[in-house]
């Protein structure tokens, strides 16, 4: 195709330069054909489904600002005097690695509005992946064929708090090197293997000379590497299962209706990229983050109060400020629950909303594929779920965070830790109800609307005296998106008897299928959506409006 | 002797008698009495100590007892030293509003000569730390960076790395140190008012303490400068997160609805 397209433009004379080196390329790469199958790719429109290109941004200005830090950092732990810029600190004794994130930070060009903006952008990338998280969970766009993206997802919102750990951790300051020998503790915690970890991780004692080399290793090489394979891995599956669009006229479970990829989302997407860089490295140029200068080089004989991860590690550090300090003493050996039990918490939780997806499609036994979005009201148990999980999540960040919220509302930070203590629990449960109730008053209120029209706050005086609302009736493409969703039926345990007339045992598996079945779709989890007769028998007169 | 037997009863013998006592006890007076500016010290001191014990005995002898020996309300102030005082009153702590978990800051309600009055009467009543001088908590010669390490080491636990304060058990706090004046500071290390512990001396040289206290200054005094912008409270990574999601993800998805809003729609929906 290429040598004749050559030809061709020859008799007519040279072809312009772009056309020439997009030949040269497809002759060798075959762009054409890449480029007629995706370039026309349709993406829906909606403004949550830019909550993920976010994050895709916040990681490209992490990896950038990322390059340029590691030309000027040192990942060493010998120890040296100072004598840089930052009075305070002259002739302190200190880490290499502390001392060139001072200089970074006060002699390097740019250095401390770099720090800042990759700093600034892992607190933004990690809230943006927990709310694009939020908004696949609640939408159930985690649904059949996306299970692996969830996944996908999941382990990059993990590996991105891991990588921030160790990169929070590499200036071996005050602050970072304590939220280090917590790391150390909760590992220790670990029957049998945790001392050995602790030992293998650290190369000795804590804190030894060797972490900071080891995390910078694990920060900038290991993790983003992993994290990058991914994010490519998200992204071709992106464009794989097409994306989801939420329930409307004209979309269906087989047609994707926005906009072609090429102009549109590539400006809109390119455009976006530079806005999300602006806002970041604006707010890294108006707020600190992580002022290690303040903070002094880290010691294993000093600590201050205040100590506290970032934000998305806070979760852990609420575990284990709001866990009991039990431990049992047994044959010499100590077994400290009073961290090891928030660790393991700590991994159960996150789980439970990783392995959601594979729940869900086993209680209601869906194994379809689905494209169009739900409304979060249209499922209100999984929303309600949802809502639990964060509200446990959020009552955890207070519990990491109890010593300023003590400080900063006047109460007792015991108070604080009580409170936390009983709301991890009863939070949950009480958002879950409050949760549901909510859904199915709104999917009542969707209903009310289809079968009565909606308030047009016009009162009308009737002959006899009486005052009416007049309610005006939708238009018939909002009647159909408040109506397309699919209402299940639930999962029966099944005849009991079989063929043979012989008695069959339900197994304990089918049971619970049942009852959680039940809990999704039974009678009083969700709202019949409106029918067609009762449409008609409504808007035919008899109606009373 | 005959004679002065005789005029014993003389009308003017009383008052001979009388000129002799007094020019004796003047004499000796004069003999013995100390020098003239130590008296006028010593007056101006027990002026001061009973214009003090009056003070006393309208905003402190409720709680502290008539004498300062202490009551169920409030501890004993025999021997806490003119220094307790100048920095209970002189930071607005004392006299107490209310009981509760902590005597917070407030306004101070005295003036710096009635505290002085205060102080010396409760100085009077037992020995303690004295009121320090401005050459010994002044900024001259001290060792911001020893003064750094030293406030790590024995404050950040309580009061935060650069002394933003913390908390403790029960709705105890450790206040903040941002405008606090030095001379404060020094009498808290000296004295260890409320939940604080004291480091007299022997802990805290004089020394030790002029570095903390030009530390302070240096990292949280007026005109510290923060390089990287808002401080944010100097709080650390909770005030950081709350930022984070607030401004910085909410103006990215102020952003994306924008954007988002900017289509190539033929029609709006």
């Amino acid at each position: 195709m290429s040598t004749t397209a050559n030809t061709d433009s020859r008799s007519r004379g040279k072809a312009p330069a772009g056309e020439r080196v997009a030949d040269w390329a497809d002759g060798r790469l075959g762009i054409y054909s890449l480029a007629k199958a995706n370039m026309r790719k349709i993406f829906p429109d909606h403004w949550s489904f830019m909550l993920g290109e976010i994050c895709l941004y916040s990681f490209i200005i992490i990896i950038l600002t990322g390059v340029y830090l590691t030309l000027f950092f040192h990942p060493s732990m010998n120890e040296v005097e100072y004598h840089g810029s930052y009075v305070p600190m002259q002739g302190q004794l200190m880490s290499e690695a502390y001392k060139s994130t001072l200089e970074i930070s006060f002699d390097v060009r740019g250095g401390l509005l770099i720090r800042q903006i990759h700093h600034w952008a892992a607190i933004i990338f990690l809230a943006g992946m927990f709310v694009h998280m939020m908004r696949v969970f609640f939408t159930g766009a985690f649904r059949k064929p996306r299970e692996i993206n969830w996944l996908f997802g999941f382990l990059l919102f993990v590996l991105g708090m891991f990588t921030g750990f160790t990169g929070y951790s590499l200036p071996d300051d005050l602050l970072s090197g304590t939220g280090v020998r917590f790391t150390q503790g909760a590992i220790l915690s670990v029957p049998i293997v945790g001392t050995y970890i602790s030992m293998f991780l650290f190369g000795g004692e804590f804190p030894g000379d060797d972490f900071v080399a080891r995390f910078y290793s694990i920060h900038i090489l290991l993790l983003p590497g992993i994290m990058l394979g991914l994010v490519v891995g998200h992204l071709i599956l992106v464009f794989y299962h097409k994306h989801t669009q939420f329930a409307g006229p004209g979309r269906t479970n087989k047609n994707v209706v926005g906009m072609p990829l090429l102009p549109v989302y590539m400006a809109k997407a390119g455009g976006f990229f530079f806005l999300v860089f602006g806002v970041i490295a604006l707010i890294a140029g108006i707020a600190t983050v992580n002022p290690i200068w303040a903070l002094g080089p880290y010691r294993a004989d000093q600590v201050s109060t205040g100590a506290q991860p970032d934000w998305y590690m806070g979760f852990a550090e609420g575990l284990v400020r709001a866990m009991p300090g039990w431990e049992i003493n047994l044959w010499g050996h100590t077994l400290v629950l009073g961290v090891f039990i928030p660790l393991v918490i700590f991994g159960l939780f996150l789980a439970l909303i990783a392995v959601y997806p594979f729940i869900e499609s086993w209680v209601t036994g869906d194994k379809r594929e689905h494209h169009i979005l739900d409304r979060p009201r249209n499922a209100p148990t999984r929303t309600a779920f949802g809502v639990a999980w964060i509200t446990a999540y959020m009552i955890m960040l207070i519990g990491g965070g109890n010593d300023i919220v003590a400080t900063h509302f006047h109460l007792s930070i015991n108070a604080v830790t009580w409170f936390v203590r009983i709301g991890f629990f009863a939070g949950p449960v009480i958002a879950f109800i409050v949760t549901k109730r909510i859904c199915l008053g709104l999917q009542r209120r969707d209903k009310d609307k289809v079968l009565h029209g909606r308030e047009s706050g016009i009162i009308k005086r009737l002959p006899h005296g009486e005052f009416i609302e007049v309610h005006e009736p939708l238009s018939q493409e909002h009647m159909y998106t408040l109506t397309a969703h699919e209402q299940y039926k639930p999962a029966e345990i099944g005849p009991t008897v079989d063929e043979n007339g012989v008695e069959r045992k339900a197994k304990s598996s089918e049971k619970l299928r049942a009852k959680l079945s039940n809990a999704y779709y039974g009678e009083g989890n969700q709202i019949p959506k409106p029918t067609v007769e009762e449409y008609r028998e409504i808007t035919s007169g008899h109606g009373h409006h | 002797m005959k004679k002065l037997s005789a005029r014993r009863r003389h009308p003017l013998a009383a008052l001979v008698v009388l000129l002799l006592a007094l020019a004796c006890t003047g004499g000796l007076y004069a003999a013995f009495a100390p020098a003239d500016k130590a008296q006028a010290d010593e007056t101006a001191q027990s002026l001061a100590i009973d214009e003090g014990k009056k003070l006393y005995a309208v905003g402190c002898a409720s709680c502290h007892g008539t004498g300062g020996q202490g009551t169920t309300d409030g501890p004993s102030l025999v021997g806490v030293g003119a220094a307790a005082v100048d920095f209970q009153v002189g930071t607005g702590r004392m006299p107490a509003q209310q009981p509760g978990a902590q005597v917070p800051r407030k306004k101070v309600i005295y003036s710096q000569a009635e505290i002085d009055q205060l102080a010396a009467y409760v100085a009077s009543l037992g020995a303690g730390p004295v009121i320090p001088t401005e050459e010994q908590y002044g900024p001259e010669g001290a060792d911001i960076a020893e003064g750094g390490e030293l406030f790590r080491t024995n404050c950040a636990q309580c009061h935060n790395f650069t002394g933003k304060g913390g908390a403790l058990t029960h709705g105890k706090f450790a206040p903040t140190l941002e405008d606090v004046d030095p001379k404060h500071i020094y009498e808290a290390m000296q004295t260890g008012p409320q939940n604080m512990p004291s480091f007299p001396d022997t802990t805290l040289s004089e020394e030790n303490k002029k570095d903390i206290i030009a530390y302070l200054d240096a990292v949280n005094g007026e005109e510290t400068e923060s390089p990287g912008g808002l401080s944010l409270g100097g709080l650390g990574p909770v005030s950081e997160g709350l930022f984070g999601w607030i401004f910085g993800l909410g103006a990215c998805i102020a952003v994306a609805v924008w954007v988002a809003a900017r289509t190539a729609k033929a029609k709006k929906s």
